[in-house]
């Protein structure tokens, strides 16, 4: 092992899933120290949901993988969908696209702005700080930050609503409960907000609680529960309800009537309004204060996209069976920068996906170079919970960067470790606006990369390089930025004459007009008895999920017609995964290379950037099938079609 | 508290989104007002909970006294091999269905003193404070997420300390347990067949360690938002609620989502829907043959709705899938077959009082 860890953070709060951070600091004689050397990085627990699937039916993948994460609930479902749509050859109808393009894109707003107030918000807010604020000062900022914002109760915010909730605070303080608040790292040297400015931070992360609630009415209404939404393969199980008014025993209908509708356009119009008006000028507020943050926190500088949002708008041609066909343009390119050409997209190739278990704790292949139709097994052979510490007081249960220590494996892109998530999606954007191929949201991508980022202070910028998106600040403000795109793609948006962009309608209002239309290809389930029409054997499935890139590989049995193997390749295993067979770090391990810690003991600086990447370690772990390259083109066994499986679905016996 | 909280028989009559005749004592109004919150929009919140919870609303003003008291329950809340999908719905429960944007609970009625994913502190400071908490006594202890049977299996460790040392060490002091989920109630997907970690329910673990203390399984997944905050109110108020045969509530878990369902009626007498899409599922069937669970599911998703009332799973057209049962996830249907798509077997129905032909004639003539 390399030098001793002593930067420990063990568990990782305010994060999905259960997550280690170790790192070493060189001390600096003060308490504090700079961390010379990637961290590591490691997951805690695993599941092993792959092995559960094994022998299921496929149309019930979506439910197993959905709960592979309750935050990013839909993306799991969906990208388990259209793997077994293409291994079994289905296409979907325009309706099951933009409602999946609306689900999928109210969760990356959801996501993204609970994230940042909820999850990211108390490592730049100080709530102790905030109960020294005026009130009335307070209110004066919120008109100039937030000017347009009437929280909850319908009004603009005056010194009485900042007293409230000072108020608030103050009771969790008077009663000596802080409950969620407890034991922060306030008054840390490292926060530096105004009394004010925290305490407006700290009044939206109440209102962004209750606007939650209110957004993720939308999966409610599409899919009757959230989180965990209900989906089908082939489309989407809503359907317009023949009753549009009142549902009742006698009448019947369905969630989307009108009721349900205007439900959906409220939600979208909420999104939009808080997105506008509180999360990104709030984002803007807190990257003005700590600037020097764009200068910590970079990766080795590779991205990667999937792509994600097909544009129903690009359709050629609607089939009879209700499906349609693409090519579509992605809202976010599929697609690969690197390092040395960072505004260079370069054509995305899955077969050059690899995984390897070197630091995992799985038996399987270390160099990640081959399929295998082997299986790998969890194989723990870390160190011993439940120890207790040393005399000293440090941790007898200390990873090494040597072994295996993580339950992520390390996915590799060409042999390199590739980060993912919102910055890859703002750089992927922005490089195909600059070529022939660019689309309306990449010029707006560009416009606002320049106007808030890039623009001097005197012109209302932050003044930084386009280098610099590469650090712990630059995936906060990318983060608030795609979702300005994202919402406003699914509420519509006006023409911007300096960027030249017409104006757009918005998912919503196209699915609207078309709400009468297919919203699922009755065909599926046919098909799924008949498994030697299947096209190719190994189903590939993606989404570009709000955390980044996320792909499902399901290989059918072509006489049961049930799942051989199953296997996932997510986000946060892209940028959480330890080590590979050569040593090189992780995205999260890189990241902490050249921090410097205040005081050892409060490693607030290194919370900071590892939330910047929204870890979602539940994502990450579950992982128990062949590795390698995931995408499998296996000879398609023809000519045998017995399967039973699905006949129950038909109505005749 | 109070010298001039009404008698009970004053709320007797109260229609419930009323708040006429309720007074309450100076002090607790003024924290209330205080909170931003009026006497009137508090009533019929509580009064709101009162019907959810299936309690006379005699009981409101003891509702409204749990909801006010000066020092708030400590609640420790904590994740084991889970998704935080429960976690996540519980967070969307902060008004009631017709309710108002009351304040929410997790800052006004109750005090949780440890949510690893909410909580401001990490690392040891977090530690610190779980164990500081679990060192007082009376806590609820929530639980999301099944446990590995074996603490050095590897399989969970958080803090250093695994799934197992974990558990025990912070339901020594609890006075209530509350597994939150199908995983924490009864092993849930981490169990599903073959069950590659050796996951165990909360229950299980408990009577492994010999841990004999209340245990409420609010099972679902995710249980609905309200009622994990209606069980934990319930309980802070009233007292223990009756429970079924598996520990859950019978005021949420009592009747089969089927009861309630509006689709019933062509349950019984078709049509029923025979594809997504179809003519039928636009007029609202029943999606019985499409693989609906509602008829053995136990849960109040038809009665209550998701998300402020706005929806359940079979209003936007899809089956039930059974979360809320012990065999969620490797339930046998018919021919022995496990899936969400696949009928319910015959005789299913039977137990539960259902016409034969409904389960028995697949063609049944009923197609219009
Ligand atoms: S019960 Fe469901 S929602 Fe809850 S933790 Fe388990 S899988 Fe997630
Ligand atoms: S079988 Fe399902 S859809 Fe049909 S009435 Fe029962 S719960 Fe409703």
């Amino acid at each position: 092992m390399a030098a001793t860890p002593n930067v420990i953070i063990d568990p990782v709060t305010r994060i999905e899933g259960h997550l280690r951070i170790q790192a070493h600091a060189v001390p600096d004689g003060m308490g504090g120290g700079t961390i010379t050397d990637p961290g590591l990085s490691a997951s805690t627990m695993v599941r092993g949901l792959e092995k559960i699937l094994q022998g299921r039916d496929p149309r019930d993948a979506w439910a197993f993988t959905q709960r592979i994460c309750g935050v990013c609930t839909v993306v799991h479902g969906l990208t388990s969908v259209r793997a077994v749509e293409h291994a079994i050859g289905i296409k979907v109808s325009k309706n099951a696209d933009y409602i999946r393009n609306m689900m999928i894109g109210a969760q990356y707003v959801h996501d993204h702005v609970m994230h940042f107030y909820h999850l990211h918000a108390l490592d730049w807010v100080d709530v102790v700080s905030a109960m020294k604020a005026n009130p009335t000062r307070t209110a004066a900022l919120a008109r100039i930050n937030n000017g347009t914002y009437k929280p909850n109760n319908g009004a603009l915010p005056n010194a009485a609503y900042f007293q409230t909730v000072l108020n608030k605070l103050n009771n969790l303080v008077s009663r000596g409960q802080l409950g969620l608040f407890a034991n922060g790292y306030w008054g840390h040297s490292a926060y530096k907000l105004s009394p004010e400015e925290n305490l407006l931070l700290v009044s939206h992360y109440l209102e962004a609680l209750a606007w939650a609630r209110e957004v993720v009415k939308l999966h409610s209404v599409f899919g009757g529960k959230d989180p965990h939404p209900n989906l089908v393969v082939g489309g989407m199980p809503c359907t317009l309800s023949s009753n549009t008014g009142t549902i009742n025993d006698d009448k019947g209908g369905t969630s989307l009537n009108t009721a349900g509708l205007a439900t959906i356009k409220t939600a979208v119009a909420r999104m939009k309004a808080f997105v506008d008006q509180v999360y990104l000028p709030d984002v803007l507020l807190v990257a003005k204060r700590y600037k020097e943050w764009a200068d910590f926190g970079a990766t080795a500088g590779n991205f990667l996209c999937y792509g994600e949002f097909p544009d129903p708008a690009l359709v050629k041609r609607e089939f009879t069976d209700g499906a349609i066909d693409y090519p579509a343009g992605y809202i976010i390119p599929q697609g690969v920068i690197w390092a040395d050409a960072p505004t260079t997209l370069v054509p995305f190739d899955e077969k050059m996906v690899t995984e390897n278990v070197a630091h995992a704790w799985y038996l399987g292949s270390d160099t990640g170079e081959h399929p295998s139709v082997g299986e790998t097994e969890l194989y723990y052979d870390g160190p011993l919970p439940d120890q207790g510490r040393n005399p000293d007081g440090t941790s007898k249960y200390m990873l090494d960067e040597n072994a295996r220590y993580s339950w992520i494996k390390s996915p590799r892109y060409d042999s390199q470790p590739m980060e993912v998530g919102p910055l890859a999606h703002i750089l992927t954007m922005h490089a195909r606006g600059g070529t022939a191929n660019a689309q309306p949201t990449d010029k707006l991508v560009r416009g606002y990369v320049q106007q808030f980022w890039i623009n001097p202070t005197a012109q209302g910028g932050l003044g930084l390089t386009f280098t610099q998106l590469n650090s712990t600040l630059g995936r906060i403000f990318c983060r608030v930025l795609e979702t300005k795109i994202i919402a406003d793609q699914i509420a519509g948006r006006a023409a911007d004459r300096t960027l030249g962009t017409a104006a757009y309608a918005g998912w919503y209002q196209l699915y609207y007009n078309n709400k009468a239309g297919a919203y699922w290809n009755p065909n599926t389930f046919t098909r799924l008895q008949q498994p030697n029409l299947w096209p190719v054997q190994v189903g590939f499935g993606f989404t570009e999920a709000p955390r980044g890139a996320l792909g499902h590989w399901v290989k059918l049995n072509r006489v049961s017609g049930l799942i051989d193997n199953y296997q996932c390749v997510v986000a946060s295993q892209w940028n959480a995964g330890p080590r590979d067979l050569v040593g090189a770090p992780g995205p999260y391990e890189e990241a902490l290379r050249g921090h410097v810690l205040a005081d050892l003991k409060q490693p607030l600086e290194v919370l900071r950037t590892i939330h910047s990447f929204d870890p979602c370690i539940g994502c990450a772990v579950h992982i128990v099938d062949p590795d390698g390259k995931p995408l499998v083109q296996v000879d398609v066994n023809h000519g045998v079609c017995s399967t039973t499986r699905v006949s129950d679905m038909r109505c005749a016996s | 508290m109070s010298t001039d909280l009404p008698s009970r028989s004053d709320y007797s009559h109260m229609p419930a989104d009323s708040s006429d005749g309720v007074t309450f004592d100076e002090a607790t109004v003024e924290r209330l007002l205080q909170l931003g919150i009026s006497r009137r929009r508090f009533m019929s919140y509580c009064a709101g909970l009162a019907s959810l919870l299936a309690l006379p609303q005699s009981m409101v003003p003891r509702l409204a006294q749990a909801a006010t008291s000066t020092t708030l329950p400590a609640v420790v809340y904590m994740s084991f091999q889970e998704c935080t999908g429960c976690l996540e719905s519980m967070v969307n429960s902060f008004a009631f269905s017709g309710g108002t944007t009351i304040d929410n609970l997790i800052l006004n009625m109750i005090s949780l003193d440890y949510q690893e994913t909410l909580m401001a502190a990490a690392g040891d400071q977090a530690e610190e404070r779980l164990l500081s908490v679990t060192a007082q006594s009376g806590y609820v202890l929530v639980v999301d997420g099944s446990i590995p049977a074996r603490w050095d299996s590897g399989y969970f460790i958080s803090g250093e300390r695994s799934g197992v040392a974990r558990f025990r060490d912070a339901a020594k002091n609890a006075a209530l347990l509350v597994a939150v989920g199908t995983c924490a109630s009864f092993g849930g997907l981490p169990k599903a067949d073959p069950n590659p970690t050796d996951a165990l329910s909360i229950g299980e673990l408990m009577a492994d360690l010999g841990i004999s203390k209340p245990l409420i399984n609010v099972s679902g997944c995710p249980p609905i938002p309200e009622v994990i905050t209606g069980v934990i109110l319930y309980y802070l108020s009233q007292g223990m609620p009756t429970l079924d045969s598996l520990r859950r509530p019978t005021v949420f878990y009592g009747d089969t989502v089927h009861e309630d369902c509006y689709r019933k009626e062509s349950f019984e007498e078709g049509p029923l829907a025979r594809a997504f899409d179809d003519p039928n599922s636009r007029k609202g069937k029943c999606l019985y043959m499409l693989g609906c669970k509602g008829p053995v599911t136990h849960n109040a998703c038809s009665r209550v709705r998701w998300n402020q009332g706005i929806s359940f799973p079979m209003m936007s057209g899809h089956g039930c899938i059974g979360c809320a049962e012990p065999d969620f996830w490797d339930r046998l249907n018919r021919n022995n077959e496990k899936g969400f798509y696949i009928p319910i077997a015959a005789g299913s129905g039977h137990s539960r009082g259902l016409p034969c032909d409904t389960c028995h004639d697949d063609n049944g003539g009923d197609d219009d």
